[in-house]
């Protein structure tokens, strides 16, 4: 069975190929699905508590006790003058921090200004944020790409620009930029830094401020809170989670798992190609053993109805062609596993620098060894079965007929 | 030293395809120990046919064949191999050795499957039978450095490693030259005298049959 040390070679190759493929591909998948999620979940509450303004669910015709079975065609119905503040948040902030599923809450304000450039307003978002909570919870700083984060907790009245905002306004480090509110206030700020999220409509219009400059800015008091972050420690929590503080508070809650489905089936579907493209390669270095070994068969039939009439069953030679199925698949998966983590590291020194991504120097590689495992199984599970059929066909040689066919 | 270690009870056998051809018919006889036989008859008859399903290779026969006192019929494919394994040694018209493996891990083989004797007795009792057969000085070449006779030499010492009841030979001199016949045949007869081992030759030349202890000789399927 040595002879054919050469197709043995083959098929070893083609199995450590599928296997090198499968396990690159799927590293640099998932290395590529963390950063972009990241860019997500990194930056977003995992659960978002906030008042939305809306008309209400049950208007009073609704209620009432004399209508109820007639048939109610008020469709113009308006939302009633609410404030976007949480009230009694204080109280709420104590209460999640007392929760032990979440791992921080972090409070924002979320405000609507104009952006004066000269004689241009430019709309925009001003959020307000609490600098270190904020830092802790969603790597703030590692979206401010100049500047110091911290400087806009240190310095009063100063903001933090979104790149393309301050290229747009032509504002430097130091300089001190106008605003003007959507109730009509205007406000001084220093800029202190930029930031850089990757996502250009947020880069455009958004900025940063604390939230003492923010409440400031609107004239408001120092218990003013738009919006409470909440970061779980399993995120897969978030949806039961945002149900239950949805209805505790009265509050709208949303989940990062509603928010952002689009990238959620990204995610997933980009992982199931990798899957399947990897699958399919290693099924394909199976049919290549599976051939290979059949004309091994077809070849050695002399040998086989020899061994056989000289008292090896057809299990022994079973045995001896799974061993060999199994011999290419193991070699070859090992050393697919090993050229796999080599090129993996290859691709994670190649630079990738993209203006999108200011944290990311080089292409992203996920080195899981969940990628491995499932390589290693899936290699000696392919082979397995490619070595099966062949050689419960060579188990079923009949040495009569070969003998006699002499 | 009249123990019987080979019998066909009724025997008979049917081809079915394309038509069914009846090429046994009631085969009776006994091997006993040291017994030389060789099966003579026309091509055809059916001598290689019962070869085969005396050495339990084909189980698809009437009747019944008794090795060493026990029945072959209704045993699995896996006791089959064994009985072939230890008690039967084969040599056949066509050499099929292992071109992958030296002489001598040829003749170990089966030696190594019947897992009766370490591996390094096994090759020592394969050297002692490979110097029987005078063939000892190419132990270690391949099989397809040897010549023909050399080659039928070597098939003989791998039916002789498990000192088997009886050794099965289908033409095993048909594809050899006269000078090269006349050494296996010396080699049987040796074993047969020297070593009290029973032989069962199947061939067609007479000359070589006339030389047994006993001759079979068979047309249509029967024993005459």
């Amino acid at each position: 069975m040595l002879a054919r040390l050469k197709q043995t070679i083959v098929a070893a190759v083609g199995v450590t190929f599928s296997i090198t493929m499968f396990v690159t591909l799927l590293s640099f998948m998932s290395g590529l699905n963390d950063l972009l999620d990241g860019l997500i979940i990194n930056r977003t509450a995992h659960i978002r508590l906030y008042n939305e303004i809306k008309p209400s669910d049950l208007q009073p015709v609704n209620l009432s006790e004399t209508y109820k079975t007639y048939h109610n065609f008020v469709s113009s119905v308006k939302p009633k003058k609410e404030r976007l503040q949480i009230y009694n948040n204080g109280a709420i902030m104590d209460f999640l921090r007392t929760d032990k599923r979440i791992s921080g809450i972090a409070p924002k304000i979320t405000t609507q200004v104009f952006y004066n450039v000269g004689a241009i307003d430019l709309t925009g978002v001003i959020n307000g944020i609490d600098v270190e909570a904020e830092n802790r919870l969603f790597l703030f700083q590692d979206y401010v790409t100049e500047g110091n984060y911290i400087d806009l907790k240190n310095t009063p009245n100063s903001i933090i620009l979104g790149k393309g905002l301050a290229e747009k306004m032509l504002a430097d480090i130091g300089d001190i930029i106008q605003v003007t509110t959507a109730k009509g206030e205007r406000m001084q700020l220093k800029v202190v830094g930029y930031f850089q999220s990757g996502l250009q409509d947020i880069d455009n219009a958004q900025s940063y401020a604390s939230i003492n400059t923010t409440q400031k800015l609107l004239g408001e008091s120092g218990t003013y809170i738009t919006d409470i972050q909440i970061k779980l420690k399993d995120i897969t929590l978030a949806p039961d989670i945002a149900k239950e503080y949805q209805k505790l508070f009265d509050l709208e809650a949303i989940d990062i798992q509603t928010a952002n489905s689009q990238f959620e089936t990204g995610s997933s579907v980009r992982t199931l190609i990798s899957y399947s493209v990897g699958i399919t390669l290693l099924i394909v270095a199976g049919f290549g053993i599976y051939n290979i070994l059949n004309m091994m068969i077809y070849e050695k039939m002399d040998s086989i109805a020899i061994l056989k009439a000289t008292g090896f069953s057809g299990r022994d030679v079973n045995r001896i062609f799974i061993g060999i199925a199994l011999t290419i698949g193991v070699l070859g998966g090992i050393l697919g596993l090993i050229l796999g983590f080599g090129l993996s590291v290859a691709i994670d020194q190649i630079p990738f620098n993209t203006a999108a991504l200011p944290t990311i120097k080089t292409y992203p590689i996920n080195y899981n060894p969940r990628f491995y495992v499932i390589g290693a199984v899936f290699s000696i599970v392919t082979t397995y079965f490619a070595g099966f059929f062949p050689s419960r066909k060579a188990s079923k040689i009949d040495p009569v007929i070969i003998i006699r066919g002499k | 030293m009249d123990q019987i270690i080979l019998e066909a009870k009724a025997v008979s056998k049917y081809f079915h395809d394309p038509v069914t051809v009846q090429v046994l018919t009631d085969i009776n006889f006994s091997i006993n120990r040291g017994d030389f036989v060789s099966v003579i008859g026309k091509s055809g008859c059916g001598k290689s046919t019962l070869l085969y399903i005396l050495s339990t290779m084909d189980t698809d026969y009437a009747g019944d064949i008794l090795i060493d006192g026990e029945s072959m019929r209704n045993k699995k494919e896996a006791d089959l191999a064994r009985v072939r394994n230890e008690k039967i040694g084969f040599v056949f018209q066509f050499h099929y050795l292992l071109n992958e493996f030296s002489v001598l891990k040829n003749v170990m083989l089966p030696g190594l499957k019947l897992e009766k004797y370490s591996e390094k007795e096994v090759e020592h009792r394969a050297y002692e039978k490979l110097k029987i057969l005078g063939i000892e000085s190419e132990a270690l070449k391949k099989p397809n450095q040897v010549s023909g006779g050399q080659k039928q030499r070597v098939a003989i010492a791998r039916a002789l490693i498990n000192d088997p009841l009886i050794i099965m030979g289908d033409e095993p001199t048909g594809n050899l030259d006269k000078k090269n016949s006349e050494i296996v045949f010396d080699i049987f007869k040796e074993l047969a005298d020297v070593y009290n081992q029973s032989l069962l030759i199947v061939t067609h030349d007479n000359e070589f049959a006339l030389r047994t202890d006993r001759i079979i000789e068979m047309e249509d399927g029967r024993i005459l």
